[in-house]
């Protein structure tokens, strides 16, 4: 299980970069792939659609269940993973490649607060994985 | 404290992701749940169902206590070693559970029934046995351990994995059991593929897991199990039927014999309880997964979703539905997922047999 340094994480198991151009591209980290096996099926939030912090905004779902994924910020939608509809499990492949959508943040401070790599570590730690 | 089955220190060192199924500790999947699923579809596969009872049925009452306690006619097994499947009904008609049975001589018959469900079963036998056959002897089997082996490979990999076995199972046809104490082989399964399912003494369990996996038979776990019986439209108790449930209302009616005269446990319920519902197969028309519980709306009334999950054969989702009598096949139905009504078309299953789609939408 890996959790890249470069990244921020909520505690709800997404990862964020932030882009050159301001937007943050969301995914779920490798341990929530890993927890959720073999992914067949992503449905990410519709470009232009205004998420609140931690708002379910798209779901994947492996063979067992189907789970959601949060906002990690406040902002506006501005695009989603369209490889993934027929490719869910690049997800399983690469966590941290396999993106699900990207958001323009209301207030690009907000990355700020996310968990950096230790703090996301102690979450999975906590959890058992 | 879960129940962990004679494999289960194997299973860890396969790299097994370990889950809690029915109070046993059993592997879910050894990496990836598609890929083993593919494997029995394509090569052979192995599975550790030791935590299934067996029971053995002994004595020369043995056939007529069968034939009251069972809703399949136990008077089909004519040729030893053949294996009938049944339902375990209660009075009232509900599904207590369903089982294998092997006729293997006139006073010896060996009943396979679920897990979860083995405790109570065993006490329902003993109580029929007390009041309808007191000289039967009905001995659970724990010191059994069990090992399907499935696939379109699976029985030329068995061979080569004992090879003094395939001179007495070579000849076996589907459904047929071969005893060769301590060891019965029956080519039995829950995957709508051929292969065997094998019982031995619990101690050797680990030895012939490690020649099976050296004749390139790789492990599956209870995840890929479910999506093979889904496809194979096998039923899976306590969630396509239970106590609440006529067989008739569970896609089960061929194995009830409501014809010959014969009686049996349940008869009389489900002969005054005419079906009003039945199940069916679903295909989810797009993107999405089909899961236990979700509501089924159609042109007659709701319906219910009783076991739903993503086929990695078609790759698509399909499902088992408890709908109106009425419902035809090719129906459209919507099926209710997370507030949205997405299309599930009705059809005929099981859905795939052998490798290969077999549903029909007519």
């Amino acid at each position: 299980m890996t959790i890249p340094a470069d990244l921020k994480y909520t505690a709800s198991h997404e990862w964020v970069r932030r882009e050159a151009d301001g937007s943050m591209t969301v995914g779920i980290t490798d341990a929530a792939q890993q927890m959720l096996g073999d992914l067949v099926y992503v449905e990410p939030p519709a470009a232009g659609r205004q998420l609140a912090v931690g708002e379910e905004c798209a779901v994947v779902e492996s063979v067992k269940s189907a789970s959601d994924v949060y906002a990690p910020l406040a902002g506006k939608v501005t695009a989603a993973n369209v490889e993934l509809s027929g490719a869910p499990q690049l997800i399983n492949q690469d966590a941290y490649g396999a993106w699900i959508f990207r958001i323009m943040p209301d207030n690009p401070a907000d990355f700020d607060t996310l968990l950096d790599a230790a703090g996301y570590q102690a979450v999975v730690d906590a959890e058992g994985h | 404290m879960l129940k962990r089955t004679p494999l289960y220190q194997t299973h860890r060192d396969m790299g097994a992701k370990m889950v809690d199924f029915g109070g046993w500790e059993m592997p879910l999947h050894y990496g990836s749940q598609i890929e083993e699923h593919h494997q029995v579809r394509r090569d052979a596969g192995m599975f550790d169902v030791s935590h299934m009872r067996v029971v053995d049925v002994e004595g020369a009452e043995a056939r007529d206590f069968l034939r009251i306690l069972l809703a399949n006619n136990i008077d089909k097994l004519t040729l030893p070693g053949k294996a009938l499947y049944s339902c375990l009904l209660h009075e009232d008609g509900g599904v207590l559970d369903d089982l294998i049975v092997y006729f293997l001589s006139e006073d010896w018959f060996r009943i396979v029934i679920n897990a979860a469900t083995a405790e109570k079963d065993i006490a329902w036998m003993l109580k029929q046995r007390d009041t309808r056959a007191p000289a039967l002897k009905i001995t659970p089997r724990p010191d059994l351990a069990m090992i399907a082996v499935q696939g379109p490979n699976a029985r030329a990999k068995v061979w080569q994995a004992l090879p003094g076995s395939q001179t007495s199972t070579q000849a076996l046809v589907l459904f047929q059991a071969h005893v060769m104490p301590p060891w019965f082989f029956a080519r039995t399964g829950y995957t709508g593929e051929d292969g065997f399912e094998i019982m031995l003494p619990a101690p050797d369990a680990a030895a012939l897991w490690l020649a099976l996996a050296a004749a390139d038979v790789k492990p599956v776990g209870l995840g890929a199990r479910d999506t093979l019986r889904l496809e194979a439209g096998m039923s899976l108790y306590g969630q396509d039927m239970d106590e609440a449930t006529s067989p008739l209302e569970a896609g089960l009616a061929w194995t009830v014999d409501l014809q010959s005269p014969r009686d049996f446990i349940g008869k009389a319920a489900l002969l005054a309880n005419p079906p009003q519902r039945q199940l069916v197969g679903l295909l989810l028309e797009q993107g999405g997964v089909l899961r236990a519980h979700q509501v089924v709306h159609t042109a007659l009334g709701d319906g219910e979703i009783t076991s739903g999950s993503f086929s990695p054969t078609l790759n698509r989702s399909i499902a088992l539905a408890r709908v109106p009598l009425g419902i035809q096949t090719g129906a459209t139905t919507e099926v209710e997922i997370r507030g949205k009504r997405l299309q599930a078309k009705v059809v005929k299953y099981p859905f795939v047999r052998h490798g290969k789609p077999c549903y029909s939408e007519i």
